[in-house]
Formats: structure tokens, sequence, C-alpha cells
């Protein structure tokens, strides 16, 4: 019989996060903190990304994760974590591409 | 965030326990909360299980800056005793509706992979199964064998778990039966009025579909709603 009580399912992102981070590798979290409109991913929403800029997961189906990839490097050598903001009002959102018309704030922080 | 307080995390998730990560979006201070695991109660305990009953993330205004609540909550489980024609029903509705299913009947020509593809089965007795499975604050239990030798020590089981729904299928006569059996058992009228029966939200349901309908319709009145009956 099947023990269901130890397992996460395989494509877990904080998992993958904790892989890299046990691998060496430099490690930092980015989560969606809260949407208003039409947001692609709900609040809770998680990518994980490594130093080389590789990424689990996601936090707007593609739409703005260019963006979070850069802040979030820049984050990894500075170690202090940020909350950014995409939508409609904000001029470099359009340029990253929020095309729903939604908005999001993400907290990204370095996985220390 | 530390390294050590995300494996504390991981560790919690896999012990299907009810967890908060609580991020001040100030300072970058966390924190993992267990609320139901405590008596204390705060404001921010009290959001924390506000967000976890209502399976949605929330923002709570402290002194010292907003502190993001992100909610882990462990899968919902559907626990089925009896692998009959309404369960051969109710196990894909629950699996669209996002339920781990697991089906336990011992008696194998009813609970055979034959009748219930896709599904998890077990063949022990509802007591030794549950025992193992442990039924959690997420998990459904309903049993539908009309047979007590089955239902009763599922229900007994159910009643002492945290379960936050448990439906006996069976006509109000057989259920004053029942409450008979289980308040001769031990169990008190509180403890028997947790079980919802006759199962299911009363929309006159006849056929096994029906009946399934209904069941997963008071499932999921119980989960998002307060109080059902």
């Amino acid at each position: 019989m099947t023990n269901p009580t130890t397992t996460l399912p395989e494509d877990d992102i904080l998992a993958q996060a904790l892989n890299w981070k046990k691998d060496g590798r430099k490690v930092a979290l980015a989560t969606v903190i809260s949407t208003w409109g039409s947001a692609p991913r709900p609040a809770g929403s998680q990518l994980a990304i490594d130093e080389t800029g590789q990424m689990a997961g996601s936090v707007s189906g593609g739409c703005v994760e260019g963006a979070v990839i850069q802040e979030a490097l820049e984050i990894i050598k500075s170690g202090a974590p940020k909350t950014l903001e995409f939508g409609v009002s904000n001029d470099e959102a359009w340029e990253v591409g929020l095309a729903c018309g939604g908005k999001i704030n993400v907290f990204v922080e370095k996985l220390d | 965030m530390k390294t050590a307080l995300l494996e504390e995390l991981q560790q919690a998730r896999t012990e299907k326990r009810q967890v908060v990560l609580a991020t001040n979006l100030k300072s970058g201070d966390q924190k993992l909360l267990y609320p139901f695991e405590t008596e204390y109660s705060s404001d921010l305990s009290e959001a924390a299980r506000n967000a976890l009953r209502s399976d949605k993330p929330a923002t709570f205004e402290a002194e010292d800056g907003p502190v993001f609540l992100n909610i882990f909550n462990p899968p919902l489980r559907l626990f089925i005793v009896g692998a009959v024609h309404i369960a051969q029903a109710l196990v894909p509705m629950a699996a669209a509706a996002d339920y781990e299913v697991t089906v336990i009947d011992p008696r194998r020509s009813f609970g055979s992979s034959f009748r219930f593809p896709n599904v998890t089965l077990d063949n022990r007795w509802p007591d030794e199964a549950f025992e193992s499975l442990s039924p959690d604050r997420r998990s459904a239990i309903v049993t539908l064998t009309h047979d007590a030798k089955l239902d009763d020590p599922a229900l007994q089981f159910a009643l002492k778990s945290d379960a936050f729904y448990i439906g006996a299928l069976g006509s109000g006569r057989t259920h004053a039966k029942r409450q008979q059996r289980l308040i001769s058992a031990g169990f008190t009228e509180t403890d028997f009025s947790r079980i919802h029966g006759p199962i299911g939200l009363d929309i006159g349901a006849k056929s096994p579909a029906e009946i399934a309908i209904s069941i997963m319709a008071e499932i999921i009145a119980v989960l998002r709603r307060k109080e059902v009956k």
C-alpha cells in the first residue's frame, strides 16, 4: 500500500530551490503577494531562480518572469529583499508585457 | 529566507501539517506559524487560521509593517468506505475537485481495480486502513456500505479524527439505529452530530450519480462555508 504521508509533488518549487541551494548555488525566491484585476497567477504563487537565471515555477505565466529574474539576480548579490510592482499603471510593466491588464506585486528574497 | 526555515517548512508540508509562512514585507523577517496546533490566540494567529481555512494567502497589517501570510495546506483527501455503485460515480467527481481519493473496502469483489481504475484502493478493514492513512483536518470521510460491520468501525475512527466532513449513507431510520449503536459504544450526542446523515444535500437525488453529486456538494459546502445542515 502506498504511504501518502511522506511525499510532496514532484514539481514542488520549494523543493527545487532547496536542491539548488544544496548544490552550492545561490538562489532567490519570488512570491506573488497581491493581485488586482485579471492577474494570471494568484497570490502565493512562487518562482525559484538560481544564480545562472534558471527558473522553476511562475509568478505570472510568462509575462513578467524576465524582469523578475533580472531583479532576483541583483537581490542574490545584495541580499536585501524587495517588493516589485507590475501593472497597468506602471510603464515598465507594459514594456515587459503584463498584457492581461492586471496588476501584481511580487516579493523577491534571497535564500540565505 | 533562511535555508533552515525553508527546510522546516518542507518538513512540515511532508508531515501534512497546516503551516503558514509569515513574511514582514518591510524587514524581510520570517517565521512559521502552526495556528491550529496551539490554543494561543492573537490577531496574527487568527488571520493565519482564516487564511488556512479559506485556502487563500492574506496580508496582515502589523505595527511594524505588512506581513504576508503564505499558506501551505495539505492536499484535500476523500476516503470512501464501500466500493459500491455510488462510489464509482463519486470518485471522478472528487478527483475533478482536486481531492486525493482512496476507496476502502475489504471485500475484494467490490474493491477491485476492474471496478475502480485510476484510484487508490485499500482492501484493509476501515479502522486498520485509517490507522495508517491518518485522516486530518483536510480530509472528508464517507461511508456507503449499508453494512454496520464495515461502516461502524469507520465512523468510530472518523469521530476520533479531525476530519472536516463525515457522512454516512442510509435512511433516517438507519441513521437513528446507527446513533443508538455509537452512543452505546461510548460516543456522545455531540460526537454523533458531526455525522451528516442521511448523507448529501437534499436535492431529491435518486440515481447513484445524483446521490454522488449531492454528497460532493455537501462536502464542498461544509469546507467552504462554516456550517451546513
